[in-house]
Parts: structure tokens; C-alpha cells; sequence
């Protein structure tokens, strides 16, 4: 409070030429009422007069959230009308009904029972994640904030008794409680800085000058300001936020939309059989029943009554329906529910995704998305919080044309250790070495193998930094500058000035902290703040701010004394993203008007006088450098007045300042132009925007693997671009399409003439890409938001798509939430393949929810990302773990899981279709009720679980050398119909094999030494013996990875079907009917019930054998391969192949670290090679 | 089949990579991680061909010695069921066997092809009988078959459920159906004896069918399906009726009806002499008469040897193959230049 007081006195809208229209006469008070009615929506508020508020003509809405699907009386009904909304819900639904009456071929609970689990398994599930959803809500409706009593004395409210009307006080760092209008701020002209990241995604704080047009929103959050009055005007879901918020749609992913497909095939085989089954009922029922005396047909019942043979054979379809019913397993459902699960909790597990710092483990929130991960082929991301901490680093800087900085940026870091080890290969290389040119025709592996290393060493380099002193923002080291060294340079005058304008030309504020006497900077952006720290690490600290000066502490003057200097501050031409420069003008100590100016390098290149371009070669490829380093720079300079001069500006100025009028922001720039002209340049900064840990080298590992990446940014275009090559999305080199409009454009031409320049800008990039010879040519397409707002209109979207595809990045930036989803949709619905979206804040959620799959940063400020995502996960590197490993085996896991599941189900439900030929069509089965109820429940559930949960084709750290085998997901190369088929096809062939192998060897001669002969419980359960075993067998050839528990589960699932039936077969005949000692008595004592046994169960694995030994043979997937080395151990012996074959399996790529790596050294070999043959005088036509 | 060393390494790593957490070891860990040792097979060429020709070596051999055994068989098969019919009763079989005065009797001459050793089976053989169908398989009431009258529900036996006011025992029409021709064998001037006990399960008759439950109203509806039963011998001791309630799963069916306890020589003549009692003729169905010795396989069984030399030899079949296809063309296991990324490189 005491640091708040000091800055309360700056009349900070002096600070602001731009900003602020109406300085100081604005009085305090709510709006009238009357002046609202103009166009559009008018709101009558009773400024500190709640109760009015309560009676019926002025009740809004009250201020308490839900973001609840159900409530308690709700839920069950609605629930349920989810739950049976799926198809196959209502036709289990139906059975079960059916299952009640004598026609049912089962018994009733067999039906039910699965799917009361079924159902109350999701229901659970959805009543867990609702009340998640309410928990967060209490949470926000809980919040307190100080509320007007009466007499200026206010009281902490919670959120949710907030009424509209009320008057509330925001201290600092608070959210804002509901839409707000300022009343006053604790700054004198009531102005306040707030942070809209919620809302839009920019960081950059906000500056509200108090004006009737001026909404506090709600959810946005109150920064570098003390408190604020306010008064509530919307509330609840009236505010804007909650009007934006859209319900979180529900997803489904690829796999799981097929296998509707899937279904309804399967449905329509069993509608068929059930056909074919009733006509034969029929047919036999017709005209043979009736001589069938031992049948009875003179009293026979309604449902075999050859009398009543239409009733006979409708009762008999229902009865078909239900008896073929295993074809379409209900048990599929809770399988893949159960396997979901358990796959979500090893992601949430996963301790390589939790992150230390902020104690957050990885959350697959919506479990029903796992395999989806597996098959992303566009991330669309969001920058600040999400690639970057939006913090700088000083790092370098160019004064007077010489470079200072001796630390390099991790761009740097990374194509100096490759550049190195290029060398060494080349000197280890053979006689050819004195030619490193030919190195030129040598394949390009050892250039991957290198860059694969010198990633590795980035990464280890990572703990070095680490080491660096700890000042937040200064990342800068050179003995030339630092400790008052460049008091020695020749040119320390420029020097001078150049620390001069870091510490003087800003419009940031000093916080002393009282303990240490240190300064800290509250500044509009980092960039700022980092400046103001890099100056007072050299020794100009900016340590007080007055309403019209800013005292600067010089360590190393001339004297060797630390003074004071202070500056008067005469102007302030501030930032804008259009005029991309800020200039201050100033008096100093000694009476020289000088004017400050810092801004981007082009804008101040243009102003630069005669001899003003000193260093401006030099200058030019420093700032090259940077740029290539990733750096983010501008250029310094400044301008000296004299008093005649100023005078003359400063009245032109005034007069512009004061106008009225649409055109005083016009001429305002133009009166600043003139000013900011003429310049003389100093020098330039780079600074380093700090990625977050780990962002490069996921997205290079993402972009090996195929992905595409897409960043869609609320900040500027700069700094998007910066963050753009800071990440490797883009570098040097690679062609940048900036498809932008002048904003006069906008407001003058007509809509038609701005549509047309924008396609005309969109075909002639297409075209430019497709006329491009280079196969090593990188696009890189960057647009900004109000193109976008055209590009994005239906007539436009498909060439914008086209041509954002041909890029191999694509960078949107100042797009709106609206315009992120709107993106999102479009990538997803034109390219037809699976996006994925990631953002951290409440501006992302638009893009979360419309992508195939959200996934929102965690353990950051503001829930609401997270909220409406899919999945959660702390760091945005931790999204390499989830894709290429999780999504990778969950989209396999699932893939086979389902195929097997079909297989299983055809080959048991068939044989079921196949008895009812021989037993005259009647619905009778061969096999015992428990064991078609076990089969599915029992004996087949666990392996194909255990197929879902713990399949691994490859182990993590593979999946993550290989980012190649990532792309199986994506080209879908297990769940296409060729697959599906084939599965069906395998079921199909084992049904008959299974069926009619048992039949004919049981046929009806005798099975024992003892001259019994089998009757239908010997052949139902000899039959049943031979499709357990062949199923388990089946699904142990699919598995390639077997931990102690596929074992348990596979032989255990085969044993269990023995043990149960000798358990069955021990009960009383009352239980066990015709099963009675079946195994003890029966079947065990005969030989042929074991041998066939053995005999149909390799009967029906062989093809499928005989298929994966041929395909593995002569036709190897990439998993099979790596399988192969691993199991021959050749990684460990052969390390270099492993390493190269592991940085050869990628995707071509021009995204990513490695690919900008190559690119550096396919250029610098290019100029190698020049130099060379200028040199020797060789010629090498072959090298390219 | 080996324990994959690399995992235990990579947990190492794992736990050097995030160090300060306790319990980093351990089975649950390991677990959680999807870390845990496992056994990765891999097809690798030889286990191909070992595999196959390993199947092949085990099932040629099997299918040659059941192949065999199955010829050891001597199965003596003759149907009567329209020879039995006389000749002027040819064209309306249907009026002979539901006239009960016409004789049922006849005689059949059975030659013995080979020597048939002790034990002979003696089956009867039903074809186009459905004992499989559903109303008949329902058509029964186990606990009455056990338990005798009781309060016991017989709805299941409809409409076989009550003769008067109790209900028949035993109900349903199974029992109802039941076989009733009878056969009496004779070779030469002796009789052959024909042993009917013991040709049920011993579990049926211990604990199926009750052994103080008497078949005292059976048979005396106006409709009279098959065979009646001695009132006065318990279920358990109806050995027909036990082996004919074991419904048969194909509508082709051999019912055990007797032991013949000599040996019989190549060459005799059985003589037959049956009652043709049974109505088959109402829906066409065949009657046979089966005798048979038997094997550790059971009866003739030549199906199972084709079938298991067939498979033995198609497994040989594709082992063959398969190794001269790798011969041919072989392909390093584990040599990474037939990956995607290597295929693609050198195509382009």
C-alpha cells in the first residue's frame, strides 16, 4: 500500500498521448439512465441501490454460475436420455425387454444385467465429471469481494450474492467479480491496468481511463493498480463471459465413429441371419412340423404353431434377434469403457508428464479420447503461456556496430554443436577429408545422425544455463560492458547514450524494495521490463518516477560516483502496434532537448539521418544474427533538438493533442512522425523471449512425427513472428507469406475491393508456392486477425486452407477466441483429419472445444482452459509424451482391441446360427446358458483388456527415438477396412472351422472307449472348449508384448473355462443340468476331446499365423522392425545404427529445430563450396 | 522368449531423469509406468519354420495313428426301417406302424465283415429326428425325474404335464418319444446276449434319476408316443429312458442300446430279430442298426485322421514354403533398411 501511494500521485494519463481521450473531467458517478438509450442494448442500473434491483421490472439475473450439465433431480432422466441415445444402447434396451418374455432364447437377467453395468458405468462417469464442474463453480461463486454497505464501510461478499447495482472495491490482482462499470481507480485520473488474458488471450495490459464506455469485465483481472470502484451492472450468465461460454460439446473420436460403422455392418449381417433363420423356421415349421409327431404339433404352442405360422415366425425373428444378439456385444462397450479408464489413469500416472514444479500431473479428463491422440495430424496452438512463459531475457545487444553478448540463445547453442560435430565428421572422414565438399554426396544421414546429437546436447546444455546468476530478465554476459568495463571502450559516448535510452525512453514504473534498496519494474510488456533491468545491471538504474521526470542512478559516471541524473520528461509518443516505435522527449541536467527513440529496426532504419547511419551495416547484419539466433531485437536511437525546434514541434503537437474530433488520433501520429525523423542510430537490442522448458525440441520431435503446428496468437505480429523463429517454426531462409491489409484499406475501400486484394493475396502465394523448383523451399504463411475475419468467410476459407496447407507453418496472429475456434473448425472440417488444439486460458476454450481434442495447460492461473479441455497436462512439452507415446499405443491398443472384440464375437455368434440349420431353426442352443453369459463376461474379457491396457508394440523410449512410427496413426493403418475385414473374415473362417470340424468329428459315433455317443451338452461343451481356446490363442499371436499379467490373463482366461466347468459340473444336477460332471465324467476321460481340441484350435490360428509370418517376412511394418532389433539386441550392439536409423525415422519435415539445422548447413556448405572452388578452382558439377 | 533387459535400464534412467521421489523401484511403480519387464517374441524365420514343421510333425503322425485306429473299427451299419415293412403295407407305411395289430416283427441278417472282438456296441440310429429341436429339448422336468411327485412345477413338460389330476412321471416329451423298437441277436443257433446295463451315464443314474421314482402313470394319455415303462423298476434303473433323455445334438443320432459281450468272427451271421415299434415313418426318418467295437478313439472315426493329416500337412506345406521363400529372397531380421524412411529415401 505505502509503494501504491507514491505512484497514486502520477497523473499517469500524461504518461499516455494515445490513450487517454478525456484526462480529468469525467465525474464519479453511475451513468443516466437516459443517455443510454441510444442504439442497440440499454440496461437500466441503480448505481448503489441493489434492493431496487430485487423487484420484478429490474431483476436481473443473480450473479451465482453453473456450468453444470445436470442437478440432482435432473440427472436421472436426463442422464438416462443421453445414455440411450446410442443406438446400440436402445437395441440392448429392447433385448432386455424382450429377454422378460417366453420367447427369449435366454434368461432375462443375462440381458439386464450387463447393461444396468453398461449404463451405470458412463452415468457414473458422467456424474463424476459434472460434479467436477459443480466444485469448480462453488469454488468461483465463493470467491469474496468487498461490497458496498453503506457510508463508504464495505463488507466481503461472496461472488454469488453480488446484485447488480452494488458498488465493489477490487484491490490488486483480483478478478473482476461480475461486468463492471469503473467508477474510480486509485490512481487520481482514474485509470486502472487490466489483464484480459481470460478473455482474449492478450497479455498485454489493458489501460482503462474512467469513462462511461468502460466495462470491467468479469473474469478479467485488476494489475498494477490498487484497487477500483466499480459498480455491478451484469451479472451471472448476463456477463460477457458467460454469454461467450459455449456448453462443451461431446467428442467422439475416429475410432469409435467406424465402429458405428461397424455396427450397423454387423447389425445388418444379424438382421439377415435372423431373417435367414425365421424363413428356414419357417419353412420347416410349414411343412414338416406337422408330421413331426413326437413334437406334438396337435397341441403346440403359439410360437412354433405351424397353424399360426406368420405369429410363429415373427416370435421366432425376436427370438433370432436375441440369440444372435452375441454378434453385437454389449460387452464391447464396457470393455472399451473399462479399457478407456484404465488407459486415462497410466496418462494421469505417467510421472514424466507430472510436473515437479508446480505439483500437477498429467489429466485425461474425458477418457473416451485416448486413441484419438494417436491419430492428430494438426496442432493448433496458442503462444503465450502455452510455447512461451511470456518472460525476456536481455541477451545481446549491438552498439555502435560492435556486438556485445557473449551467450547465445539455444538457437545459437544448437547450430554451433552441430556446425562442430559436422567438422569432426568430416575429419574423421578418409583421405577425401582435404575435399569436405564431397562430404556433399555422402548421405544425408550423417547430417541427421548430427543433428539428432546436437540436439541431445541441448538439451543437456540446459543445466548449464541454469548455472547463470538469477536475475529475471537479464540473460546478458560480456566483460566489455559489464562492471563499467565500456568506460575503457573508444566509443563510450555512444555507449553512454545507448544505456541512456534503455533507462529513460519507457513508460514503466519503479517499485523499490524497501528490504534490499533494489528496483524492480512494473512495465506495460517484458520486453520493457527486461530493458529497465539490463540498464540497471549496467549501471543505470531507473529508480524514481515523478509526473514529469524519471531520475536515473548512474553507477559509473565520469566522477566514479553514483548521481542522479534527471530527466524531464517534455514527451511521450507511445507504442503502437502500428507505428511500432515509442520515442521520448527529454531535458536533461545540462538543458539539451533530446529525443529518445526505440522501435522495430525497419520502422527506425527509415528515419535515420545522413550521418546518422554510422553503424548502420553493421548494425544491419548484428540484427540479422539475432534474428537468426531467434532473437527478438530493436533498434535504438536518438536525436538531439535544439530549443527553436522543439518549440515549434511541441505547439503543432498540443494543438493536435487537444483536438476533437475522429481525426485527432490521425493527426496525433502525423505530428509525431515529423518528430521521429532524422534520427541517429545507436544500436540494438536482442532479447530472448523465453520459451517455455522443453518447446523447441517438442516441437521438432511433434514435427518429425509428422504433425503440423499452427499458432494462433492473440499478441502481435512481431512478436508472434519472434516466437515463431524462437521455436523454430520458422527461420531464416524460409519464405514468409504476410497476408495483411492496410488498415485504412479497411475503413475506406469498399468490402469488395478488400475481399478481392485478399484472395488476390492468397492465389499469388498459392501460385508462388507451386511455381517453387526448390524441394527444400519452406513457407511460412502469416496472417493477422482482421484479414482472417475475410479470409475465414465461406467464399474464401477453401483457397485460405489450400495455401495454408502448401505452409509448412502457419502463424495467425491478433485472431479472438472467436476466430481461434473459428480456425480450428476450419483446419478440421476442410482437411478431414484430426486436430488437435492447446491453450492455456479462458481465450483458448473456444479453440479446445472445437478441436477433435483440447488440451489445456495446467497449473497456471484460471481454470477455464483447463475446464473445457480433453486433457490437461502441465507443460506444453509433456504433449510429445502424450502423443507419441500415448496416443500411439492407445490408438493400437484400441484399433486391435475392437478388431479382436469383432473377430471373437463372429466367431462364437456364428457357430450359434450355424446349430440353428440343424436343429430345425427352432432357437435352441448347443451350448449351456452360463457359458454363452461367461463368454463375454468371463472367459474372453480379461485378455482383450489386457490387450487394451498393456499392449506395447514398441517400448516408450522407442516410440519417442521413432517419431516416424507416430504417423501409423494418422494414416490409420490399423482400424482401415481392409483390417476390419480381414478380422471379420478371420472370424468368419474360425467359426466354420470351429463349428463344423466339431460337428463332423462328434458326428454321431461313439467319442468313448466305452461306446457312448456325445450328446448335445458333450458337443455344445466340446465345441465351447475349442472357442475359448481358439480365441485366446488368437488374441496371444496378436499381443507382441507379454508382462506377467497378459500371461495370467490369456492361459488364465483358458484355464478359468476348465476350472469353471469343473466347478459347474461338481454342483448339483439342480444347477448344473445337463452339464452335470461333463469334464470329470464325459469329456476328460476321452482322448479325441482333448485332441481336437488342439487340433481345431491351431486350425483356426493358422491362417492368421501363416498371414503375420509372411506379412513380417516380406512385407515388414516399421513397429515390426524395431521389434526385430530389440530382440536381436542390435541396439546395443550397433549403437550407431540404432542412433542413425532413430534420427532417420521422421517425417520430412521444414519445421523444427533439426530441419533449421540443416538448413543452416545446406547453406553454409553451399558458400563452403563456392569458396572452395574459387579457391582450388575445382569444380564439382555433381554436388548440389 | 527372453526377458527384455532394456526395461529394467530405462527405469534407471527414469529415475536419474526425475530424482527426489521415493518408491521409484518396485513391481507397482514399474506398473504404473507401463514399465514392466515383459517378454517380447518375435517371428523370427526359424520360429516360423519351426513352428510349422513342428505342427506338421505332430499332426501327420497323430492323423496316421487315429487314421489307423479308426480302421480297426469294424462297424456293422443296417438300416430297416423299410425292409421291416411289408410288403403290402410298402405304400402306406404310415397305416402299418400305427395299427397295433398288424405284427411288428422282423428279422434281419447282419454278416460280420471282420472279426469283431468284445465288447460290440449295439446303437440304434435315428436320421431326420429332431431331439435337438427346442420345444423338445425344454420338454422335461429334471427334478421330477428325480424327485418324483412333489409340489414341483411341470409347466416345462406341456403338453405332456398331467395325466387326470397328477402329473405323469415322467413328464414331458422326451419321455413321451421314447425309442421303442427292440432287438434280439442270435449268431447261429446260440443267442447272442445283449447286456443293457450300464449303457447310461453313471452320474445320471445316481443323481439324475431318483432312484424310488416309479413311471406308475406313464403312457396313458389317449396318445401314445413310444415306449412304456415297467412301473415297478425305478428311473435310475430305466437305462433306456436315461439314454434316450440325453438329447442329441444333430438330428442324426446313435443311442447306445446294448453290449454284446462275445466275440464275433468274420464271416457269421447275425440274425436280428427286432420290433419294429417305432414311428418313424410319419416324417420320414431313417432307423438304423449299428453295432460297433470301439477304439480309445470311440467308434469309426475316419473324419478326424483326414482331417488332422490334412492340417499336419498343410502346416508342412507352408513351413516349405515359407523357407524357400526366405531362401529366395531372404531379409535380415532387424535390418532397419526395409523401414518406411529407408524405402522412402532410396525410391526417391
Amino acid at each position: 500500500m505505502t509503494k501504491g501511494r507514491i505512484r497514486a500521485r502520477i497523473r499517469r494519463s500524461h504518461l499516455y498521448t494515445f490513450g487517454c481521450i478525456r484526462p480529468s473531467t469525467t465525474e464519479e458517478g453511475g451513468p443516466n439512465p437516459l443517455q443510454l438509450h441510444g442504439p442497440g442494448y440499454s440496461r437500466t442500473v441503480y448505481c448503489n441501490q441493489p434492493l431496487i434491483h430485487e423487484k420484478k421490472s429490474l431483476f436481473y439475473c443473480k450473479n451465482n454460475i453453473s456450468t453444470t450439465k445436470y442437478n440432482v433431480l435432473t440427472f436421472l432422466p436426463k442422464a438416462l436420455f443421453e445414455q440411450f441415445r446410442r443406438v446400440a444402447n436402445i437395441y440392448f434396451l429392447l433385448a432386455a425387454c424382450l429377454s422378460a418374455s417366453p420367447i427369449s432364447p435366454f434368461s432375462p437377467l443375462s440381458m439386464i444385467a450387463p447393461l444396468a453395468f453398461v449404463v451405470g458405468l458412463s452415468m457414473a462417469k458422467e456424474a463424476l465429471e459434472d460434479s467436477r464442474r459443480f466444485l469448480q463453480d462453488v469454488k468461483v461463486n465463493n470467491r469474496k469481494v468487498s461490497v458496498h454497505k453503506s457510508n463508504g464501510e464495505f463488507v466481503p461478499k461472496s461472488w454469488q450474492r453480488v446484485m447488480v447495482g452494488d458498488v465493489v472495491r477490487v484491490e490488486k490482482d483480483q478478478f473482476f467479480p461480475a461486468d463492471l462499470l469503473l467508477l474510480s481507480s486509485s490512481y487520481e485520473d482514474g485509470i486502472c491496468y487490466v489483464e484480459t488474458m481470460n478473455l482474449d488471450g492478450e497479455t498485454n495490459l489493458k489501460v482503462y481511463p474512467l469513462d462511461p464506455s468502460q466495462i470491467l469485465l468479469r473474469d478479467s483481472k485488476l494489475r498494477n493498480t490498487d484497487y477500483v470502484y466499480g459498480v455491478v451492472i451484469f451479472t451471472g450468465h448476463d456477463s460477457k463471459v458467460m454469454q461467450n461460454s459455449t456448453k462443451s460439446p461431446s467428442k467422439r473420436s475416429t475410432i469409435e465413429k467406424k465402429m458405428d460403422h461397424i455396427i450397423y455392418t454387423l447389425f445388418t449381417v444379424l438382421i439377415l441371419i435372423s431373417f435367414i433363420s425365421s424363413i428356414g423356421f419357417v419353412v420347416k415349421t410349414r411343412f414338416q412340423v406337422p408330421k413331426w409327431w413326437y413334437l406334438r404339433p396337435d397341441n403346440i404352442e403359439y410360437q412354433y404353431d405351424p397353424k399360426k405360422i406368420m405369429l410363429a415366425g415373427m416370435s421366432h425373428l425376436i427370438t433370432a434377434l436375441i440369440l444372435y444378439g452375441y454378434l453385437i456385444p454389449i460387452s464391447l462397450y464396457v470393455s472399451i469403457e473399462i479399457v478407456k479408464v484404465l488407459q486415462a489413469s497410466f496418462i494421469n500416472q505417467d510421472i514424466q508428464m507430472y510436473d515437479e514444479e508446480t505439483g500437477t500431473p498429467a489429466d485425461a479428463r474425458t477418457s473416451n479420447l485416448n486413441e484419438e491422440l494417436g491419430q492428430v495430424d494438426t496442432i493448433l496452438s496458442d503462444k503465450t503461456g502455452t510455447l512461451t512463459c511470456n518472460q525476456m531475457d536481455f541477451l545481446k545487444c549491438s552498439i555502435a556496430g560492435t556486438s556485445y553478448g557473449v551467450r547465445s540463445s539455444e538457437v545459437e547453442l544448437a547450430a554451433a554443436k552441430q556446425m562442430a560435430s559436422d567438422m569432426e565428421e568430416q575429419d574423421m572422414g578418409s583421405d577425401l577429408s582435404n575435399f569436405p565438399l564431397i562430404k556433399g554426396s555422402v548421405p544425408q544421414e550423417n547430417v541427421r545422425r548430427a543433428g539428432e546429437i546436437e540436439l541431445e546436447t541441448v538439451i543437456t546444455s540446459k543445466g548449464d544455463a541454469d548455472k547463470r546468476p538469477a536475475i529475471k530478465g537479464f540473460g546478458f554476459e560480456d566483460s566489455r560492458l559489464m562492471n563499467g568495463n565500456w568506460l575503457k571502450d573508444r566509443n563510450v559516448d555512444v555507449i553512454l547514450l545507448f544505456f541512456r535510452i534503455l533507462s529513460v525512453c519507457h513508460t514503466a514504473i519503479p517499485e523499490v524494495n524497501e528490504e534490499t534498496g533494489v528496483c524492480t519494474y512494473e512495465a506495460e510488456s517484458p520486453d520493457e521490463g527486461a530493458f529497465l533491468v539490463a540498464a540497471r545491471e549496467f549501471g543505470f538504474e531507473f529508480c524514481r518516477r515523478t509526473q514529469s521526470t524519471v531520475v536515473v542512478r548512474e553507477k559509473f559516471s565520469a566522477s566514479g560516483e553514483v548521481v542522479e541524473r534527471e530527466y524531464r520528461i517534455l514527451n511521450l509518443l507511445d507504442f503502437t502496434s502500428k507505428r511500432k516505435r515509442m520515442s521520448v522527449i527529454v531535458r536533461d541536467e545540462e538543458g539539451n532537448i533530446i529525443l529518445f527513440c526505440k522501435g522495430a529496426d525497419s520502422i527506425i532504419f527509415d528515419r535515420l539521418s545522413e550521418n546518422g547511419k554510422m553503424y548502420l551495416e553493421a548494425t544491419t547484419r548484428h540484427l540479422n544474427e539475432y534474428g537468426e539466433n531467434g532473437l527478438r531485437t530493436l533498434a535504438l536511437a536518438y536525436k538531439r533538438l535544439n530549443e527553436q525546434e522543439y518549440t515549434e514541434w511541441n505547439n503543432e503537437f498540443q494543438k493536435a493533442r487537444t483536438s476533437v474530433g475522429t481525426d485527432r488520433e490521425a493527426m496525433l501520429e502525423e505530428v509525431s512522425d515529423l518528430m521521429e525523423r532524422e534520427l541517429i542510430l545507436v544500436g540494438a537490442t536482442a532479447v530472448e523471449d523465453k520459451l517455455q522448458k522443453g518447446v523447441p525440441q517438442c516441437i521438432d520431435k511433434l514435427a518429425q512425427a509428422g504433425l503440423k503446428i499452427w499458432v494462433l496468437t492473440g499478441d502481435k505480429m512481431e512478436t508472434a513472428i519472434n516466437i515463431g523463429f524462437a521455436c523454430s517454426l520458422l527461420r531464416q531462409g524460409m519464405k514468409q507469406i504476410c497476408i495483411t491489409l492496410d488498415s485504412n484499406a479497411v475503413t475506406n475501400d469498399r468490402l469488395e475491393v478488400v475481399k478481392g486484394n485478399i484472395l488476390n493475396q492468397i492465389t499469388n502465394a498459392s501460385q508462388m508456392i507451386k511455381m517453387e523448383k526448390d524441394p527444400h523451399a519452406a513457407f511460412a504463411l502469416i496472417i493477422d486477425g482482421k484479414t482472417l475475419t475475410y479470409a475465414l468467410e465461406d467464399d474464401m476459407k477453401h483457397q485460405f486452407l489450400g495455401l495454408a496447407v502448401d505452409c509448412a507453418s502457419v502463424i495467425c496472429c491478433r485472431v479472438s477466441p472467436k476466430q481461434k475456434a473459428l480456425v480450428t473448425r476450419l483446419v478440421k472440417e476442410g482437411t478431414g483429419k484430426t486436430t488437435l488444439a492447446i491453450g492455456d486460458g479462458a481465450n483458448d476454450v473456444g479453440m479446445i472445444q472445437e478441436a477433435d481434442i483440447g488440451v489445456g495447460i495446467s497449473g497456471v492461473e484460471g481454470m477455464q482452459a483447463v475446464m473445457a479441455s480433453d486433457f490437461a497436462i502441465a507443460q506444453f512439452r509433456f504433449l510429445e509424451r502424450l502423443l507419441v507415446i500415448h496416443g500411439h499405443w492407445c490408438y493400437k491398443r484400441i484399433a486391435q482391441m475392437i478388431c479382436y472384440f469383432f473377430y471373437k464375437n463372429i466367431a462364437f455368434g456364428l457357430t450359434i446360427f450355424y446349430f440353428e440349420a440343424f436343429a430345425g431353426f427352432s432357437g435352441q442352443s448347443v451350448y449351456d446358458d452360463w457359458y454363452m453369459i461367461l463368454f463375454n463376461v468371463v472367459l474372453t474379457s480379461l485378455p482383450v483388456i489386457s490387450l487394451g491396457v498393456f499392449e506395447q508394440d514398441v517400448p516408450s523410449e522407442v516410440c519417442l527415438q521413432f517419431p516416424a512410427l507416430y504417423q501409423q496413426g494418422p494414416r490409420n493403418l490399423f482400424f482401415d477396412w481392409y483390417r476390419i475385414l480381414g478380422w471379420m473374415g478371420n472370424g468368419l473362417y474360425s467359426s466354420l472351422i470351429i463349428f463344423f470340424l466339431v460337428i463332423i468329428i462328434f458326428y454321431d459315433q461313439a467319442f468313448r472307449i466305452n461306446g457312448q455317443t456325445a450328446d448335445m451338452a458333450a458337443v455344445g461343451t466340446t465345441m465351447f472348449t475349442c472357442i475359448i481356446c481358439a480365441v485366446n490363442c488368437q488374441i496371444a499371436l496378436t499381443m507382441s508384448h507379454f508382462t506377467w499379467i497378459q500371461h495370467l490373463f490369456v492361459w488364465g482366461s483358458i484355464g478359468t473355462w476348465y476350472l469353471f466347468l469343473l466347478i459347474y459340473g461338481v454342483l448339483p444336477p439342480k444347477y448344473s443340468k445337463t452339464a452335470y460332471q461333463i469334464l470329470i465324467e464325459v469329456l476328460a476321460p476321452a482322448p479325441i476331446y482333448w485332441t481336437a481340441t488342439v487340433l481345431v484350435t491351431i486350425a483356426c490360428v493358422l491362417p492368421y499365423l501363416a498371414h503375420i509370418s509372411f506379412q513380417r517376412c516380406f512385407n515388414p511394418m516399421d513397429h515390426h522392425i524395431i521389434q526385430e532389433i530389440k530382440y536381436y539386441k542390435k541396439d546395443i550392439e550397433d549403437q550407431h545404427m540404432w542412433t542413425r536409423e532413430s534420427s532417420k525415422a521422421r517425417q520430412e519435415t521444414k519445421i523444427g529445430f533439426t530441419a533449421r539445422v540443416e538448413a543452416k548447413i545446406r547453406h553454409l556448405k553451399g558458400r563452403l563450396q563456392k569458396k572452395q572452388s574459387a579457391l582450388v578452382g575445382v569444380s564439382s558439377p555433381t554436388y548440389t | 522368449m527372453d526377458l527384455d533387459s532394456g526395461s529394467s535400464s530405462t527405469v534407471g534412467a527414469g529415475v536419474q531423469a526425475i530424482p527426489g521421489h521415493p518408491a521409484r523401484r518396485g513391481a507397482l511403480y514399474q506398473f504404473k509406468q507401463q514399465n514392466l519387464p515383459a517378454c517380447k517374441p518375435v517371428l523370427t524365420p526359424a520360429t516360423v519354420i519351426a513352428t510349422f514343421l513342428l505342427m506338421g510333425l505332430i499332426f501327420i503322425p497323430l492323423g496316421l495313428v487315429t487314421l489307423r485306429t479308426s480302421n480297426s473299427v469294424v462297424e456293422i451299419v443296417d438300416r430297416y426301417d423299410i425292409e421291416c415293412v411289408p410288403e403290402e403295407y410298402r405304400s402306406n407305411k404310415l397305416l402299418y406302424i400305427t395299427d397295433d395289430s398288424i405284427s411288428k416283427n422282423c428279422s434281419r441278417f447282419l454278416k460280420v465283415p471282420k472279426s469283431m472282438r468284445a465288447p460290440i456296441y449295439v446303437y440304434y440310429q435315428l436320421d431326420n429326428y429332431y431331439q435337438n429341436h427346442r420345444r423338445y429339448v425344454k420338454s422335461r422336468n429334471d427334478k421330477q425325474l428325480l424327485h418324483g411327485l412333489g409340489d414341483n412345477s411341470t409347466s416345462t413338460c406341456k403338453p405332456l404335464e398331467f395325466s387326470g389330476d397328477l402329473p405323469i412321471v415322467p413328464c414331458g416329451l422326451i419321455a413321451w418319444s421314447l425309442f421303442n423298437d427292440t432287438f434280439k441277436f442270435s449268431s447261429g443257433s446260440s443267442e447272442l446276449k445283449v447286456n443293457r446295463k450300464n449303457i447310461a451315464w453313471k452320474s445320471d443314474r445316481d443323481h439324475k434319476f431318483g432312484k424310488d421314482v416309479y413311471p406308475f402313470n406313464f403312457q396313458n394319455g389317449p396318445l401314445i408316443g413310444g415306449a412304456k415303462l415297467d412301473p415297478n423298476t425305478p428311473l435310475s434303473d430305466q437305462e433306456d429312458l436315461i439314454v434316450w433323455m440325453r438329447t442329441a445334438a444333430l438330428p442324426s443320432f446313435r443311442k447306445l442300446y446294448g453290449r454284446i459281450e462275445e466275440d464275433l468272427d468274420a464271416d457269421d451271421v447275425i440274425v436280428v430279430q427286432l420290433m419294429n415299434n417305432y414311428n418313424t415313418y410319419s416324417f420320414g426318418g431313417k432307423k438304423k442298426l449299428v453295432l460297433s467295437t470301439s477304439s480309445w478313439l470311440g467308434g469309426k472315426n475316419d473324419f478326424f485322421g483326414v482331417a488332422s493329416l490334412f492340417i499336419g500337412a498343410f502346416c508342412m506345406l507352408i513351413s516349405i514354403v515359407f523357407l524357400l521363400l526366405h531362401v529366395k529372397n531372404p531379409r535380415p531380421y532387424g535390418d532397419a533398411t526395409y523401414t518406411s524412411w529407408n524405402k522412402k529415401s532410396s525410391s526417391s
